[in-house]
């Protein structure tokens, strides 16, 4: 048996469980010490994917699962995403009574089903990553148990999710009962020149785009999005808004180009893909004009960012793959720091996630102002922030296989999108500061969160290194 | 060899950043002094760009290429010919002086400001060296971020509209033509300009590019009847915002035209269709913006659509596909840099003192402000296009080409002499002449040493290019024949 494409699976499934063990011996004020444990481990997590990095593809337990580069890029972007995010929240959640044991091994659990699911070779493993990665979501999204809003957002949050993983599992059924097999790249063998059965695998199809579409929360399956976005608390949304967008992805790459992929298929799923995009750009970005929520107008425009990664995603090629990838990649360091932000603003009492809450803030503090600036005209996607190069590599790979019309919506969208954004910008820079209290923040916050908004820029002036690992790690994973 | 023009760019960048790092908002001095050593340094190597320069040739000079992004074929490739050289020049030259202008007018928030103006300054040498087209897209949306900060934090009571407002018109042309980019880049497989200048192209996709192209640029311009940007950003931005937007951006939009729209696409440019559309456009914004000009209250307003008006003059000259047309509109732009820089300047040195620019505030200045008074009749007189300034070079060269293809389009283009003198002298009258107006007027100092100077080089640049234009016209003859003659071969 070999244990060596799973290895970082092992390590974070034995920390979390050990984390478990160990917290419950911990009086309260011990807490950083399962904090620094979940850190410890995803270091050591990201140091052996990294070590082990595979330039071939290696199957294992039978096939069921499978690591390739893009497998490994994946999982050590989401070790360093959740990394951040404990950083950023730690403040938060200890003034919540949330620095507790349970938030760290949910998130480490969440983690893992993650990885199962990045690293799926077969229906029922992805399906397994899915849910645990679900399960522990819903469970964290419901973690302050006696406020009515988060455990409102959890409760549809969970209803929700169910009724897409159903649909997930009826859409596989049929591809099943199609093919006659679960196993990814076996699906994919079998469709080679076999049209002889397209009603009932186009309409599985339709179930499986339509749950990737939930999970992702496109248009027109994004209704839980900005309820769970703002009703929870704001350092599990922010986890919420970022890591799991790799599995996503993921989610995508596997089943779609990976099962799918398929002369025949490819052109269903391409059209489907298409209207989603169009529909989550432009009701993402309208909508997300007339919010006062921070948290809530940010929910809508993640529904807007993921209608831009399908139109990268429907250019069905490596390069087409690699712009989604890119763009996720871009969305989630942006998202970092803009999420990221309404944490550091907030205090004890105080959750800064009212639009206006940003009012002033560079006459606060021009520092953090300037960081704030770099995520809006990075999500509004003007140079030369990095937001810019993913819509471009999105834009190019939309145009390239004809769907110029999604990519002239896409940038009339993006433009609505830039009004919202500038208002940020408006409030915190031309208006004058309502609220006039002292931003604390923690020394390894400011460090981590200044280095994420200058990576916005840097990676802006140089684009090439992130892209080109993209594009590497695509061109050695297991589909092309 | 020296890498001027990536001095050129970065040089203010990094001094703007600088000003950014250490000046303190308690400490607006060392920002100041800084802020100035980063301009002076940003406009001195641009000089060699100058000196150096061979007239001789139209093939890029100054040529810098490294791969930057080869995922993409997106390389850094700058360099400049005869026309885009004049434009670093003239732009590196503003910022001093915006600057020097900002020294005792701005006391809120110092070193952002100057800062927003070096690194501004730099981006905008980049827009204008660039030659491939992602770069040139970098530069030509990340200038609109400073740019909004600049109307939005020290603009006046109405800033945040203004502000917004030319933000997302800018930004929706210029998505439009990033579109048209990739889909030449899907067309030719590269990014580099001088590859589209040879790539074929069938008359509808020409046509459709140049919609795209069309809706970046004449908003930049700006073109009647998208021109509703300008008159409402320049009244709300500081005096420094109101000189490089009117000098500076306004002649990116032409530019565009030039480095983009012209060679690439040719046959769209010359079927009738489009040049009749171009120059109907032209003479609307060169006679119904000067009547529009005539009815403003407020003197940013009148010269924001005197400056539409005159870029009609430009936009006219580059459709009439003539070497005189071409090379009035390039002198047009130029002299127009100097003049509205200058222009506004003069209402700066006006709203320092009242804090107000509507004409009727005024009456009589020269009175209390003689020395100021003679400056600005010179500029309004070059405004107005009168022989031995900077103005008349342009318009007269244009007219002349005119005249060739068409009387009436001469003659329409012709009353902007009439109109601008007509709007600008009025201007002039009611604000200058007359008895005392008010007590505030009575009250006014005239100008210290600093403005004196700041005015004093304006005038030499603009009694220079309009008595010996020679220099300026030569730097571009080759490239502009070049030009003329790229344009006349299908592309078919």
């Amino acid at each position: 048996m070999n244990f060596q494409p799973v290895l970082p699976e092992i390590v974070i499934a034995t920390a979390a469980s050990l984390i478990l063990l160990v917290d419950v011996w911990m009086p309260d004020e011990k807490r950083h010490v399962s904090y620094w444990l979940t850190q410890f481990a995803l270091l050591i997590a990201a140091c052996v994917t990294v070590r082990g990095m595979h330039d071939e593809i290696v199957h294992a337990f039978h096939n069921v699962m499978v690591a390739d580069m893009v497998a490994d890029v994946l999982r050590v972007f989401s070790f360093i995403a959740l990394s951040l995010v404990l950083f950023y929240s730690r403040a938060y959640l200890a003034a919540r009574g949330l620095f507790r044991g349970e938030t760290f091994v949910l998130m480490l659990f969440a983690l893992l089903g993650m990885q199962v699911l990045i690293t799926a070779n077969h229906f029922l493993t992805l399906y397994l990553g899915l849910e645990l990665m679900s399960l522990s979501l819903y469970a964290l999204v419901a973690l302050q148990r006696d406020e009515r809003v988060p455990s409102e957002a959890a409760m549809k949050y969970f209803v929700l999710g169910a009724l897409a993983s159903g649909i997930l599992l009826y859409g596989m059924s049929m591809i099943y009962g199609a093919t006659g097999t679960l196993q990814i790249d076996l699906v994919a063998q079998s469709l080679v020149g076999k049209g002889d059965n397209p009603v009932l695998l186009v309409f599985g199809l339709v179930f499986v785009v339509s749950a990737i579409a939930f999970k992702l929360g496109a248009v027109p399956y994004h209704m839980w999005v900005p309820d769970v976005y703002q009703g929870a608390p704001t350092a599990i949304t922010l986890l919420i808004g970022t890591v799991p967008e790799f599995a996503a992805f993921a989610m995508l790459l596997r089943l779609l180009a990976g099962a799918l992929g398929g002369a025949e298929m490819l052109l269903q799923w391409q059209g489907m893909l298409a209207i989603l995009s169009l529909l989550s750009v432009t009701l993402g970005h309208v909508v997300a004009i007339a919010q006062t929520n921070l948290k809530r107008m940010l929910a809508y425009s993640t529904i807007a960012n993921m209608g831009y990664v399908l139109m990268g995603f429907l250019g069905a090629d490596v390069y087409g793959y690699t712009a989604a990838m890119f763009y996720i990649l871009s969305y989630v360091m942006t998202s970092l720091v803009s999420f990221g932000m309404i944490l550091l603003l907030s205090r004890d009492g105080f959750e800064a996630d009212r639009i206006d809450d940003l009012k002033g803030l560079n006459q606060r503090s021009p520092w953090w102002a300037f960081i704030m600036l770099l995520a809006m005209f990075s999500l509004a996607g003007v140079p030369p922030t990095i937001g810019f190069y993913g819509k471009l590599l999105v834009l190019q790979s939309a145009i390239k296989v004809g769907y110029v019309w999604l990519a002239i919506v896409g940038v009339l969208a993006a433009l609505i999108g830039a009004f919202y954004y500038l208002r940020i910008v408006k409030l915190m820079y031309f208006d004058d500061p309502v609220d006039r209290s002292p931003i604390e923040v923690r020394g390894d916050t400011q460090w981590l969160m200044s280095a994420n908004g200058l990576a916005l820029l840097l990676f802006g002036i140089l684009p090439q290194l992130l892209m080109g690992l993209c594009a590497v790690a695509l061109a050695q994973s297991a589909y092309f | 060899m020296t890498p001027y023009l990536s001095l050129a760019i970065w040089v203010p960048i990094v001094a703007g950043v600088a000003v950014l790092a250490i000046g303190r908002d308690r400490d607006a001095m060392t920002a100041r002094w800084i802020a100035l050593a980063g301009a002076l340094a940003g406009f001195l190597v641009t000089i060699p760009l100058y000196t150096r320069f061979d007239l001789a040739t139209s093939a890029l000079q100054f040529v810098e290429r490294r791969n930057w992004i080869p995922y993409f074929d997106i390389y850094y490739y700058v360099g400049v010919d005869g026309i885009s050289v004049l434009f670093i020049l003239l732009n590196s030259f503003i910022t001093l002086l915006v600057v020097w202008a900002g020294w005792q007018a701005i006391t809120v928030r110092v070193a952002q400001y100057m800062a927003a103006f070096l690194i501004m300054s730099g981006v905008i040498n980049g827009a204008f060296a660039a030659q491939d087209a992602i770069l040139f897209y970098v530069f030509f949306e990340a200038m609109l971020i400073p740019m909004y900060l600049i109307i939005g934090i020290w603009g006046g009571p109405n800033r945040v509209y203004a502000a917004v407002k030319f933000f997302l018109y800018t930004l929706l042309g210029s998505l439009l033509m990033l579109v048209a980019f990739i889909y030449l880049y899907q067309k030719s497989g590269s990014f580099a300009l001088l590859d589209w200048y040879e790539l074929p192209l069938t008359m509808k996709t020409q046509t459709l590019i140049f919609i795209a192209f069309f809706a970046s640029f004449a908003v930049k311009v700006p073109m009647w009847p998208i021109h509703t940007w300008l008159p409402d950003a320049h009244p709300e931005a500081p005096t420094g915002g109101s000189v490089v937007l009117a000098a500076i951006t306004l002649k990116i939009g032409a530019y565009g035209f030039v480095r983009f729209i012209l060679p690439i696409l040719p046959d769209a440019c010359r079927s009738p269709q489009i040049a009749g559309f171009m120059i109907t456009l032209s003479l609307i914004a060169v006679v119904y913006i000067g009547f529009v000009a005539l009815a403003q209250t407020d003197m940013k307003r009148l010269i924001a659509y005197s400056s539409i008006s005159h870029m009609g003059f430009v936009t006219l000259g580059f459709f009439l596909f003539s070497v005189q047309g071409m090379e009035g509109g390039l002198a047009q732009m130029v002299s127009h840099g100097f003049v509205s820089a200058a222009l506004f300047l003069c209402v700066g040195v006006l709203y320092d003192r009242m804090h107000t620019h509507v004409i009727a505030d005024f009456g009589g200045v020269a009175n209390t402000m003689p020395k100021f008074a003679a400056f600005v009749m010179l500029f309004s007189m070059a405004n107005a296009g009168l022989p031995g300034t900077s103005g008349f070079v342009g318009e007269f060269l244009v007219i002349l080409a005119a005249v060739k293809l068409n009387f009436w389009i001469a003659f329409l283009a012709a009353l902007s002499l009439i109109l601008g003198a007509a709007y600008t002298l009025w201007m002039y009258k009611r604000v200058i002449y007359g008895g005392v107006g008010n007590a505030h007027v009575a009250a006014l100092a005239d100008l210290n040493r600093r403005e004196f100077w700041l005015l004093g080089t304006l005038v030499a640049a603009v009694l220079l290019l309009g008595v010996w234009p020679k220099p300026f016209i030569d730097v571009m003859h080759v490239s502009v024949t070049d030009l003329l003659a790229h344009v006349a071969r299908s592309k078919l």
